[in-house]
């Protein structure tokens, strides 16, 4: 019994259904599948296509659901870390850190000065090695497949010095209510000494391999353009909104922590295209980079310890109330809202995605496009599903 | 009767010859790709099967041909099988004409460019015939993009060849070379390098690799034309587009860097020969692993708008040259 | 002029920027390799010392085999996995002369002192398909008895064998430490001798 036999009788999913309620004639729909060579994850994007021309686009979503806000609600408030680890694991330290901060909120804890500059180097690391695979990924995506092999060994070094004070070289858990979990030993900081020299003379090579190149700046420039306008409409943040020209970033313009005492730049780009995003993205790394300079040197001065004194339990009890905390992190504004009612299990924790604005985005930049360039544009805008799908 | 049998043995021999060199290749150029692609990225590659994984490409091949052939449902059957054998048996035709070694040419024809330009077209075809008969839509916009790309770039090769005649004044291969005899100062790249370079870049396009591989690696958007082909038609196709690359190179050996003849006189033999040929190969699996691939229609404008006028050119200015 | 520029000098310096990749890729092909190549080479100690493997018990210093837990429960009930299982010891049977002793307390009126359990477990399975490597049993742990093993190298072909008796570990381990340390004690004595 041959599937064709059933054509006329299959009629797919909710979403396929909806999606050809609205079929032009002439056009072919096509499913850019729930499984990718690419990267990214679990995404569907149904599309339809006049010819080689990208007539309407929709992702669906919901393929990598895993109910973490539902598990917050079963968790213990110390509990609920290593899941903040597996919603994104690009930038697992920014999550961490966001659930974190509310908690603390909430509870009227102040972190000791030594934990918070812990906790910036950590997170700009930690930037670092999600910059770096977004990199490599992008330009597989495209089609060269050795610069993911040379920004990997970078990772690779990276992925050392930060297994030091976490145990962990993907999905870090390591920080706590009040703190971190470990401090970093002087090993440690000598190694974050030499990666930055190493990592400065290796940047010369990327641009060297990819950036400049041409095929590839035929294959990204102009094209998929989200302009400041769309940002607005879609809440669009992080590296998307800064690729428009608009010079938005957590860390200047709502400090928290102590990133007010670092001097750095935000970079941005006017041309809301592809190569814009990807230019903001390579100068933040060269920004990190900064930051953790001025960060290391700052630290021997730092008062307190690693964590607070008398730091809280795992099964803490935080006063009833609600708390909200924002991170800016290497997709973009990455926010956890808390509402406690005084027991030693969250009442809701609410998780926002950068992920899930950035990729609404995509289905009006698409729309002209070939389909080549829907791959280009994807990959611009550096979406982790797991945490779009939360 | 006797001169119909004294040409049948060598000719049979010369197709024999020319199967497993076909086959050598393969093996050979499979396992350098897949080594200097490892280095390339700093890996070891292959390491495991063999000493330094030399026998990986042969137990791939074994492999491939243990596998199950299955042909799609609705697909045509018979045009299904028939693309990868069409895209492999004209490879073998193509190494006829070209001269190896002093004494090394499985058939020397007059006319051996124009064979070999009218045979490499028959690749076209059978991408045509794989895409259609996979059944896939996927296939037959993956076949469509190949042919298009595969028919475009035939046309550069084609100008930068008779430039090359018009110099030469033959279309015969072994007789190019004997013209390159002597130092290499006497070699046709020194004047006719805006062809090399045209002939180099169509080269690529013409085989489907590098920076052109839309219809081999397009597996990130399309499935490409052999997605649904499995066990031996993949292997035929893949071992087809090795041949090609083969032929490409040596033809471009022979044609701007003097095919046998040695740097100084005296020296010529089939050594030089595979060593150019090699050298190419290299720059072409080099190639493909440096850069990202080309947007299906900016591949086409910059055969449309760069190649074809460049080629055009050179002939033009060739001509004139000549004349005067 | 600009025409000029626009079509002529700008695409030679686009095709220059593909012979600078060639040049890139090149020159790390002649470099030597990146990968540890396994199971030929293996990752060198300093940094596997830091490696945070699963997690498993520190033993006394000066009995090894036996770990510093006293089986107060603190890493099962904080562990946001559940995946430890604790069994404390039981009070151990009386013996003849402490039976003796209590029915003397007893009708003495005296209270009699039970021998009390001692304090490290009987039994402590770790489930390691469920563990999420937070490092709460770590943190959480009075004594200080657990640290995260540098165990990178090992596979299980089932999900019995992932789940981990961690007092037969410690012991192994203790047992590989004491076979070990006459080795060791002949190393500074060679050294010695040389200087």
């Amino acid at each position: 019994m041959s599937a064709y036999q059933n054509l006329d009788q299959m009629k797919g999913d909710f979403y396929t259904q909806k999606f050809e309620a609205g079929k032009q004639d002439g056009t072919l729909i096509i499913n850019m599948g729930p499984q990718h060579p690419s990267t990214h994850g679990v995404l569907r994007i149904v599309i339809e296509v006049d010819g080689e021309y990208i007539v309407r686009a929709e992702p669906v979503l919901g393929y990598l659901h895993r109910m973490h806000e539902k598990m917050g609600e079963t968790q213990t408030w110390g509990g609920f870390i290593p899941n903040m680890g597996r919603v994104d694991y690009g930038h697992a330290m920014a999550w961490n850190w966001a659930y974190v901060g509310a908690v603390e909120k909430l509870m009227g804890i102040e972190v000791p000065e030594r934990a918070e500059y812990l906790r910036v180097i950590m997170t700009e690391f930690n930037r670092l090695t999600s910059h770096l695979l977004w990199w490599g990924a992008y330009i597989l995506d495209l089609g060269a497949f050795t610069p993911i092999m040379y920004a990997f060994d970078d990772r690779e070094m990276l992925l050392d010095i930060l297994q030091r004070p976490s145990a962990s070289r993907l999905t870090y858990s390591n920080f706590r209510v009040g703190g971190v979990q470990m401090d970093l030993d002087d090993k440690c900081i000598e190694m974050m000494k030499a990666f930055i020299p190493h990592f400065r003379e290796r940047l010369p090579m990327y641009k060297d391999l990819v950036t400049d190149n041409i095929i590839l700046r035929k294959r990204i420039e102009g094209i998929g353009i989200i302009d400041q306008d769309m940002c607005r409409r879609y809440g669009c943040t992080g590296p998307v909104v800064r690729g428009a020209g608009v010079p938005y970033d957590l860390r200047k313009d709502e400090p928290y922590s102590v990133y007010d005492r670092f001097d750095f730049d935000i970079p941005t780009q006017d041309s809301a295209c592809s190569a814009g995003r990807y230019h903001v993205r390579v100068a933040e790394m060269e920004q990190s980079m900064r930051i953790i300079e001025q960060a290391l040197e700052q630290l021997d001065s730092a008062e307190g310890g690693h964590i607070v004194k008398k730091a809280p339990k795992p099964s803490m009890k935080p006063p009833a109330g609600e708390a909200y905390f924002n991170v800016e992190g290497g997709r973009g504004k990455i926010g956890v809202y808390v509402v406690s009612d005084g027991t030693k299990v969250p009442y809701r924790v609410k998780l926002r995605a950068p992920g899930f604005s950035n990729l609404n985005a995509f289905a009006e930049a698409a729309t002209g496009t070939i389909l080549a360039d829907a791959v280009a544009i994807l990959g611009s805008l550096d979406l982790i599903i797991p945490e779009i799908d939360r | 009767m006797n001169s119909f049998m004294q040409n049948l043995i060598p000719l049979v021999i010369a197709v024999v010859g020319a199967m497993v060199w076909l086959g050598l290749n393969a093996l050979v150029l499979v396992y350098c790709e897949r080594k200097f692609a490892g280095h390339i990225q700093r890996r070891p590659g292959p390491f495991e099967v063999g000493p330094h994984g030399i026998l990986q490409p042969l137990i791939d091949g074994l492999k491939l041909m243990g596998k199950q052939l299955l042909t799609p449902d609705n697909a045509d059957g018979f045009l299904f099988w028939l693309a990868p054998i069409l895209s492999m048996i004209p490879v073998l035709l193509l190494y006829m004409p070209i001269p190896y070694g002093p004494t090394l040419t499985g058939l020397e024809v007059n006319l051996g460019l124009l064979l070999i330009l009218a045979f490499s077209s028959f690749n076209g075809l059978a991408l045509i015939l794989a895409g259609w008969g996979s059944n896939n839509k996927w296939g037959i916009l993956g076949a469509a993009r190949a042919v298009a790309q595969t028919v475009a770039y035939e046309i550069p090769l084609l100008l930068t060849i008779l430039a090359i005649t018009f110099m030469t004044g033959t279309l015969n291969l072994t007789e190019i070379t004997n013209m390159q005899a002597g130092h290499i100062g006497n070699w046709i790249i020194w004047k006719q390098p805006l062809a090399f370079i045209v002939f180099i870049i169509a080269m690529f396009g013409e085989t489907n690799r590098a920076p052109f591989d839309l219809a081999e690696a397009e597996s990130e958007l399309t499935a490409g034309f052999h997605t649904e082909y499995s066990a031996m038609g993949f292997g035929l196709f893949f071992m087809a587009e090795y041949g090609y690359m083969v032929v490409m190179c040596s033809v471009c050996s022979v044609l701007f860097l003097g095919g046998f003849q040695g740097p100084i006189p005296g020296f010529e033999g089939w050594w030089w020969m595979l060593l150019k040929t090699y050298a190419l190969l290299f720059v072409m699996i080099w190639a493909r692993w440096t850069y990202p691939r080309v947007r299906f229609d900016q591949l086409l404008n910059l055969n449309w708008k760069w190649l074809l006028p460049l080629a055009t050119f050179n002939l033009l200015a060739t001509a004139l040259i000549i004349k005067l | 002029m600009s025409i000029i520029k626009e079509h002529i000098i700008q695409p030679i310096k686009d095709c220059w920027s593909l012979i600078v990749g060639l040049k890139v890729t090149g020159k790390y092909f002649c470099k030597p390799l990146i990968t540890v190549h396994y199971p030929r080479e293996v990752i060198d100690d300093e940094n596997l010392s830091t490696y945070g493997g699963h997690v498993e018990l520190i033993g006394k210093p000066k009995d090894p085999a036996m770990p510093k837990c006293i089986s107060c429960m603190m890493c099962v009930t904080n562990c946001p996995s559940k995946c430890l299982k604790l069994v404390k010891q039981k009070a151990p049977k009386l013996t003849p002369e402490q039976e003796a002793e209590k029915k003397r307390c007893e009708e003495a009126g005296e209270k009699f002192k039970k021998p009390k359990a001692p304090k490290n477990p009987a039994k402590f399975m770790y489930d390691y398909t469920l563990c999420s490597l937070c490092g709460t049993c770590i943190d959480n742990c009075p004594a200080k008895s657990l640290k995260f093993s540098n165990n990178m190298y090992w596979v299980a072909t089932s999900r019995k064998e992932m789940n981990i008796d961690l007092l037969a570990r410690l012991k192994e381990q203790a047992t590989k430490l004491s076979a070990s340390a006459p080795k060791t004690e002949a190393k500074p004595a060679a050294a010695e001798k040389e200087a």
